[in-house]
C-alpha cells in the first residue's frame, strides 16, 4: 500500500472515495507522523481525536453511500490563530494560554463541514508577528529543511511556520495559514510548498484571532496547487458576521484549473530587482519566467513605482492596528491574569500584558501606539494609509498591461534559527516583495520553484487581480508542472 | 523623530505594559531604528492622495435589528461568556477594586 | 443672552455651556452584535461573544441603528453625511472589553444642526434662542461596573457593552442653566417624536456630559472649561452648572486656574469632583476601525429616513396656533411630549367626529378640557380615579353632550367624575343623575315671566337704561332652574321678553 502521508488532498479525498484506503487509516498514519515528530514543535497542541472522529465519519458516510465533502478523510494541521471550540487556542503567546473557546471559527467550521479532520493546533509566531517562527511563547519551530552538510536548525518562516513545517515535513497534508504581510508565502517559499493567500474578503476572519484586521487574510497550504485549489474553496465563502467578508460566489477553482496561459499576459515588475537579492532567487525569477513563457504566456515588464515605500507603510500599519486589536487582552474576561498583591485596575493591565506577550509583540504594540498617540497620527499612519493607497494604485495600472504579476516570494531562502535575533529591522526584510500584495488585498500564491545550491527551497510569487484566484492559481500550476518539484527534506526528526 | 527613554515609558505606559529600566533601554535604539526607516515614508508625494479606507472596493453592510438571530452573535450564553474568565462571581466578572 | 451671572468679588462673570448627550438608539438589538438591548437583565446575560470582545471577534452594523441616528439628523435639520465611517478611540477600562470604543471621530454621520429653546420668563429666557448642534455621532456604549457588591473587587456587567448610543454634541451657545435645561428637555422631545431614543433618564437611555467654563462679562476667550460626566436628570445638569460655574469663579477669584478636567456629579451632595480613573486617559489615538468599511449611505435609504419622520414639535406646535386656533400656552404644552398630543389628537378627531364639525371649530373646547378641565377632576378624585374608565370615547360624548347644550360645564365635571369612578356611558349616566340642562322654553318662559312679575321695578330701570340688571335676570331664573336652564336660551327668552 502506499505510504499514506505522502499523499496530499487531493490524493487523499479521492482515494477515500474509491476505497483505495480509508479515512481512518489516514487519519492514523498522520496522527503518528505527527506524534514522531515533536522535535519539530510544529503542534502546540494535538488533537488526535478530531482527527478520528472526521475520519470515521467520512467513513460512514461512505459507507451510507452519501455524498463526500471537498475535503472528506482529510486530516490536517490548524493554525493556532483559529478560534477551535473547546480546543486551546493560544496564538502562541502565554497571555492566551490554556484559553478554551466556546466557538468555531468559520473559517475551520468550513473546513469541518467539507469533511476535514483536525490533526492538531500549529505552531506560530506569537500573535502571527514575526517571519522565522522564532517569537513563539511554545518555542521555535524548525524547518524539517537543513542547509546541506550541516545540522544547524533552519526557520521554517513565519507567521505560519507551525504550517509550513509540516506540511513539507509530510506529518499534514495540508494546513491552514493566514497572511498578514506574507505570512503564509514565505513559509512556503522556506520550506518547498505552496501557499495562497486569496484576496482580502474572501476567507471569512470571524473567529481568527486579530493581528491587523485591514491586512489578515487566512489561506490554505499544501504540497500542490491543486490541493490549495481544494482547500481553498472549502475555507472560503461570504460570511455575514464579517463585514469585511466578499458577497460573492465562491468558484470551482479546482475544476477550472488549467495550465494554459495562452493569451494571458504575466507582469514583471521593475523594482522587485532589489539590491541584497541573492543571485539564486534572480536566476530562479528568469527560470519562472521562461516556464510561463512556454505555457504560453507573454511577458511584460512593468512597473510597480512604490514597492519600495510598501514594507515601511506596513510597518505602520499594522502595528498601529495590532496595538488596538491586542487591547483586549488584559486578563479580565479571558487568559492570563497578573495580579500582584494589591494591586489595582491599572496595575493588573500592565502586568498581565507584560509577563503575557513576548517581545516582538511588545516592540509592535509600542510601535503602534506611538504612530497613533496624539501628534503623530498624520505623519505616521494617514501618510501610511495614503501611501498604501499608491501601492494599490501601482497594481490597478499594471493590470492594464498583465493578468498576472510574477515575482520572488522572498530576497533570500530560509536562515538558520537565532541568526537574526537581534536585528529586527533585517528580519522584516523578508517580508519585501510579499507585503506590496497585502497592501492592495491581492490574491497571491507562492510555489515552490528549485533548490538553491545549499540545498533549500525557493519559491516564486504570483499576483493576481482582486477576485481572480484562478489566474493566480493557473500560473502555479504552469510553474508546478515546469519545475516538477519533488524535493523532500531528508527527516531527521 | 526619535524617541528617548522617557517617551518610551510614556509609550507603554499607555500600552498599559509595565516595562522595567532596562527593558527601555534596550528598547530605545530598536524602536529609533524601526522609526528612522518608516520615516522614509516622508519622501513620498502624496499630494491629493486619500488615505486609503477600503482594500477591496466594497461597502459596509448592514444587519437586520434581530435580537439573537445567528446564535455565534447572540447574548444570552452568560455561561460561555464566562467560560474563561480569571475571576467570576454571581455571574459577573471580577476586577480589582476601581475608585472611580 | 441670558442674564445669568455669578457676582464675584471683582466683578461680574458669565458661564459658557455646552453638552453632549448620549442618547440610547432605540433598537432591539446591539450596534454591532445581535445581543438584546432590553434594560434590567441578569447580569452578563445579554452578552454576545462580540460584545466581550473575545479573540476574533468581529462587528457588523445594526441598519436601524443608522437609520435612527439619520432621522435624529434630520429632525435637527442637519446636514447628512453619506459618506462616514467608524473610528476607534482606545483606551483601557473594565467596562470596556476590547480596549476600544467604536465611535466616529473623523467622520461623523450627522453634522451641523440646530434646535430652538422657547422663551420663559420664569426661568429667564426672554426670548427664543436657537441652541447649535456641533453632530451627531453613533457609538458603543460601555458595560457597567459595581463597587459595592465585593470588598475588594468590582464587578464587571456587559449587558449594556455594545448598546447603540448618539451622541449628540452642542455648540457652546447655552449661558445658563435655565437654557441647558431647556435645551435637554427640547432634545429630549425631539428624540421621543422621532422614536430614535425613550428619553428615559432614570433607566439611563439619556445622559449629559456638562462642559462648564466661566469669564468676565464681556471677555472674548472662552476659560478652561470641566467636563462632568453621566448627568442623568434635567435638574442634575442645572445643578451641575450651577455648583461648577461657583466653583469656578470661586478658583479664579483667589488666583487658580481652572483645570481641564473630567469630573463627577455627586446627587448626595449637588456637588462635583474629580474623577480619578480618567485622569491619564487622554491620548485616545483614534483611527478608523479596520474591521468596517465605509459607511455609505443611499439616496433611497435617506429618502426612506426623511418620508418616515413625524411632524416634529415645533411644527405641530405652529399648526395647532395657526390651524387650530389654540393659544400659544395650549399649543406649547400640548406639544411638549409625545404622549400628550397624541392623547390630544385622538380625542380631538373622535369628538370633531361625533359633534359633526371640524377639528379646528372645537380644538380650543378639546384643548382645555384635555389640558385643564379633565386633569383638574382627576386630581380632585386622586386614588379614587380610575384612568381606564377615561377612554376618548368616554370624553367625546361628554364634550358632545356640553356642545349641544345638553349639559353646563359644571354637569361635565360631574359625569366625567362618575366616569372615572364608575365607569359607563356618559349619556346614561346624565339621565340617571338628572345631570342635564334644560332647554325646554315652556318651562323657562314660565319661570321668566314669574321673575318678571315679582320684580316690576327692576324691569323699569332695566328699561330705562340700566344694562347691568341683565345678569340679575338670568342669575334669578338659574335660581329658579336650580342651575340646570342652559344659559343660552335663558338669555335669549330674557332678551326677548325685556325688548
Ligand atoms: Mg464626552
Ligand atoms: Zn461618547
Amino acid at each position: 500500500m502506499t505510504e499514506l502521508t505522502k499523499l496530499g488532498v487531493k490524493a487523499i479525498r479521492d482515494g477515500v472515495r474509491a476505497g483505495d484506503f480509508t479515512a481512518r487509516e489516514v487519519a492514523e498514519s498522520f496522527n503518528s507522523a505527527v506524534a514522531a515528530a515533536a522535535e519539530l514543535n510544529a503542534f502546540i497542541v494535538t488533537t488526535p481525536d478530531h482527527a478520528l472522529a472526521a475520519a470515521d465519519a467520512a467513513d460512514k458516510a461512505r459507507a451510507d453511500g452519501k455524498k463526500l465533502g471537498a475535503m472528506a478523510g482529510v486530516p490536517i494541521g490548524m493554525k493556532d490563530l483559529f478560534a477551535t471550540h473547546g480546543v486551546q487556542t493560544t496564538a502562541a503567546s502565554h497571555i492566551l494560554e490554556g484559553f478554551e473557546p466556546q466557538y468555531e471559527s468559520t473559517v475551520s467550521q468550513n473546513l469541518w463541514d467539507a469533511g476535514a479532520g483536525m490533526l492538531g493546533k500549529l505552531n506560530l509566531d506569537q500573535f502571527a508577528m514575526g517571519s522565522s517562527n522564532e517569537t513563539s511563547y511554545f518555542g521555535n519551530v524548525a524547518s524539517p529543511w537543513r542547509k546541506d552538510g550541516t545540522n544547524a536548525a533552519m526557520s521554517p518562516g513565519g507567521s505560519s511556520g507551525g504550517s509550513s513545517s509540516a506540511v513539507a515535513a509530510r506529518i499534514a497534508p495540508a494546513a491552514t495559514g493566514t497572511d498578514t504581510g506574507g505570512s503564509i508565502r514565505q513559509p512556503a517559499a522556506f520550506t518547498g510548498i505552496c501557499g495562497i493567500k486569496p484576496t482580502y474578503g474572501r476567507c471569512s476572519r470571524w473567529g481568527v484571532v486579530a493581528f491587523a484586521s485591514s491586512l489578515d487574510q487566512a489561506g490554505p497550504m499544501a504540497r500542490s496547487v491543486e490541493d490549495c485549489a481544494i482547500m481553498l474553496g472549502a475555507m472560503a465563502g461570504f460570511d455575514p458576521k464579517d463585514a469585511t467578508s466578499l458577497q460573492m460566489d465562491v468558484p470551482d477553482w479546482e475544476g477550472a484549473l488549467s495550465a494554459d496561459l495562452k493569451g494571458k499576459k504575466v507582469g514583471i515588475p521593475k523594482e522587485y530587482r532589489m539590491e541584497g537579492t541573492d543571485q539564486a532567487i534572480l536566476d530562479s525569477w528568469e527560470q519562472g519566467k521562461a516556464w510561463l513563457k512556454d505555457a504560453g504566456a507573454e511577458i511584460v515588464d512593468i512597473s510597480l513605482p512604490h514597492t519600495k515605500y510598501a514594507l515601511p507603510a506596513y510597518y505602520i500599519i499594522a502595528p498601529a492596528e495590532a496595538s488596538s486589536n491586542l487591547a483586549r487582552y488584559d486578563g479580565v474576561r479571558y487568559g492570563l491574569r497578573d495580579l500582584p498583591e494589591g494591586a489595582g485596575l491599572q496595575d493588573m493591565y500592565a502586568e498581565t500584558r507584560a509577563a503575557g506577550f513576548g517581545d516582538e509583540v511588545k516592540r509592535r504594540i509600542l510601535i503602534g501606539t506611538y504612530v497613533l498617540s496624539a501628534g503623530f497620527y498624520d505623519a505616521y499612519y494617514n501618510q501610511a494609509q495614503k501611501v498604501r493607497a499608491l501601492v494599490a494604485r501601482d497594481f490597478e495600472q499594471a493590470w492594464a498591461e498583465c493578468d498576472v504579476i510574477l515575482a520572488p516570494t522572498t530576497p533570500t531562502a530560509s536562515f538558520p534559527l537565532g541568526s537574526l535575533e537581534d536585528d529586527p529591522l533585517t528580519m522584516y526584510l523578508n517580508d519585501v516583495f510579499a507585503v506590496p500584495a497585502s497592501l492592495a488585498g491581492l490574491p497571491a500564491m507562492s510555489v515552490p520553484a528549485m533548490l538553491n545550491s545549499d540545498g533549500l527551497p525557493l519559491g516564486l510569487q504570483l499576483v493576481g487581480k482582486p477576485f481572480d484566484e484562478q489566474t493566480v492559481l493557473d500560473a502555479g500550476l504552469a510553474i508546478q508542472q515546469r519545475a516538477a518539484f519533488d524535493h523532500a527534506p531528508e527527516k531527521w526528526w | 523623530m526619535s524617541v528617548d527613554k522617557q517617551t518610551v515609558a510614556k509609550i507603554a505606559s499607555l500600552a498599559r505594559i509595565k516595562m522595567g529600566d532596562d527593558e527601555l533601554e534596550h528598547l530605545v535604539p530598536e524602536l529609533n531604528n524601526i522609526l528612522e526607516w518608516v520615516e522614509q515614508l516622508g519622501e513620498v508625494d502624496v499630494e491629493g492622495i486619500e488615505p486609503m479606507s477600503a482594500v477591496i472596493p466594497n461597502r459596509l453592510r448592514l444587519r437586520d435589528d434581530v435580537i439573537d438571530a445567528d446564535p455565534k452573535t447572540a447574548g444570552g450564553r452568560r455561561d460561555d461568556v464566562l467560560a474563561n474568565a480569571p475571576a467570576a462571581e454571581h455571574g459577573f466578572f471580577g476586577v480589582p477594586k476601581v475608585i472611580e | 443672552m441670558s442674564n445669568y451671572r455669578i457676582q464675584g468679588q471683582t466683578g461680574d462673570w458669565e458661564v459658557v455651556i455646552g453638552l453632549e448627550v448620549h442618547a440610547q438608539v432605540t433598537s432591539s438589538a446591539k450596534l454591532f452584535s445581535g445581543a438584546s438591548t432590553a434594560f434590567g437583565a441578569e447580569p452578563n446575560s445579554q452578552v454576545s461573544l462580540v460584545d466581550a470582545a473575545m479573540p476574533g471577534m468581529l462587528p457588523v452594523p445594526n441598519r436601524e441603528c443608522i437609520r435612527q441616528a439619520v432621522r435624529t439628523g434630520m429632525a435637527i435639520e442637519a446636514e447628512i453625511h453619506k459618506w462616514s465611517r467608524f473610528d476607534r478611540k482606545n483606551y483601557f477600562y473594565a467596562d470596556l472589553p476590547q480596549g476600544y470604543q467604536i465611535s466616529q471621530l473623523y467622520h461623523p454621520i450627522v453634522g451641523e444642526g440646530q434646535l430652538t429653546i422657547e422663551a420663559d420668563d420664569k426661568s429667564g429666557i426672554p426670548e427664543d434662542k436657537v441652541i447649535g448642534i456641533e453632530r451627531i455621532h453613533v457609538e458603543q456604549d460601555a458595560g457597567k461596573l459595581m463597587h459595592d457588591q465585593h470588598p475588594t473587587m468590582s464587578y464587571v456587567d456587559l449587558n449594556r457593552s455594545g448598546v447603540a448610543l448618539m451622541e449628540i454634541v452642542s455648540k457652546p451657545d447655552m449661558t445658563s442653566p435655565a437654557e441647558a435645561g431647556a435645551y435637554v428637555r427640547k432634545l429630549r422631545s425631539i428624540l421621543r417624536y422621532v422614536g430614535s431614543c425613550d428619553g428615559n433618564m432614570e433607566e439611563g437611555s439619556m445622559r449629559a456630559d456638562v462642559n462648564v467654563s466661566v469669564r468676565k462679562v464681556g471677555a472674548e476667550e472662552l476659560g478652561t472649561r470641566t467636563e462632568t460626566k453621566n448627568v442623568n436628570s434635567v435638574r442634575f445638569v442645572m445643578q451641575v452648572i450651577e455648583y461648577e460655574a461657583n466653583r469656578q469663579v470661586d478658583v479664579l477669584e483667589s488666583g487658580g486656574t481652572v483645570d481641564q478636567e473630567t469630573r463627577l456629579f455627586d446627587v448626595a451632595t449637588g456637588t462635583t469632583r474629580t474623577m480619578r480613573s480618567k485622569e491619564d486617559a487622554h491620548d485616545y489615538r483614534y483611527f478608523p476601525d479596520p474591521d468596517l468599511l465605509p459607511l455609505v449611505l443611499e439616496d433611497d435609504f435617506l429618502a426612506d429616513c426623511r418620508a418616515s419622520l413625524p411632524e416634529l414639535p415645533d411644527a405641530k406646535r405652529t399648526r395647532y396656533e395657526q390651524e387650530l386656533g389654540l393659544t400659544p400656552y395650549n399649543a406649547r404644552e400640548l406639544t411638549a411630549e409625545v404622549e400628550t398630543f397624541g392623547r390630544f389628537e385622538t380625542l380631538l378627531a373622535v369628538t370633531a367626529a361625533k359633534i359633526g364639525k371640524p377639528e379646528a371649530k372645537v380644538a380650543t373646547q378639546v384643548a382645555n378640557w384635555a389640558l385643564s378641565v379633565a386633569p383638574g377632576v382627576v386630581k380632585g378624585l386622586g386614588e379614587e380615579a380610575n384612568l381606564a374608565n377615561s377612554t376618548p370615547e368616554a370624553q367625546a360624548t361628554i364634550l358632545a353632550m356640553q356642545d349641544k347644550g345638553e349639559i353646563s360645564g359644571g354637569q361635565a365635571k360631574e359625569i366625567y367624575e362618575i366616569v372615572l369612578r364608575e365607569g359607563g356611558d356618559p349619556e346614561t349616566i346624565a339621565d340617571e343623575k338628572g345631570l342635564k340642562q334644560v332647554s325646554d322654553t315652556g318651562a323657562i318662559e314660565a319661570a321668566i315671566d314669574e321673575i318678571l312679575a315679582n320684580n316690576q321695578d327692576k324691569v323699569e330701570q332695566y328699561k330705562g337704561g340700566k344694562d347691568k340688571l341683565f345678569g340679575f335676570f338670568v342669575g334669578q331664573t338659574m335660581k329658579a332652574m336650580q342651575g340646570k336652564a342652559n344659559p343660552a336660551v335663558v338669555n335669549q327668552i330674557l332678551k326677548d321678553k325685556l325688548g
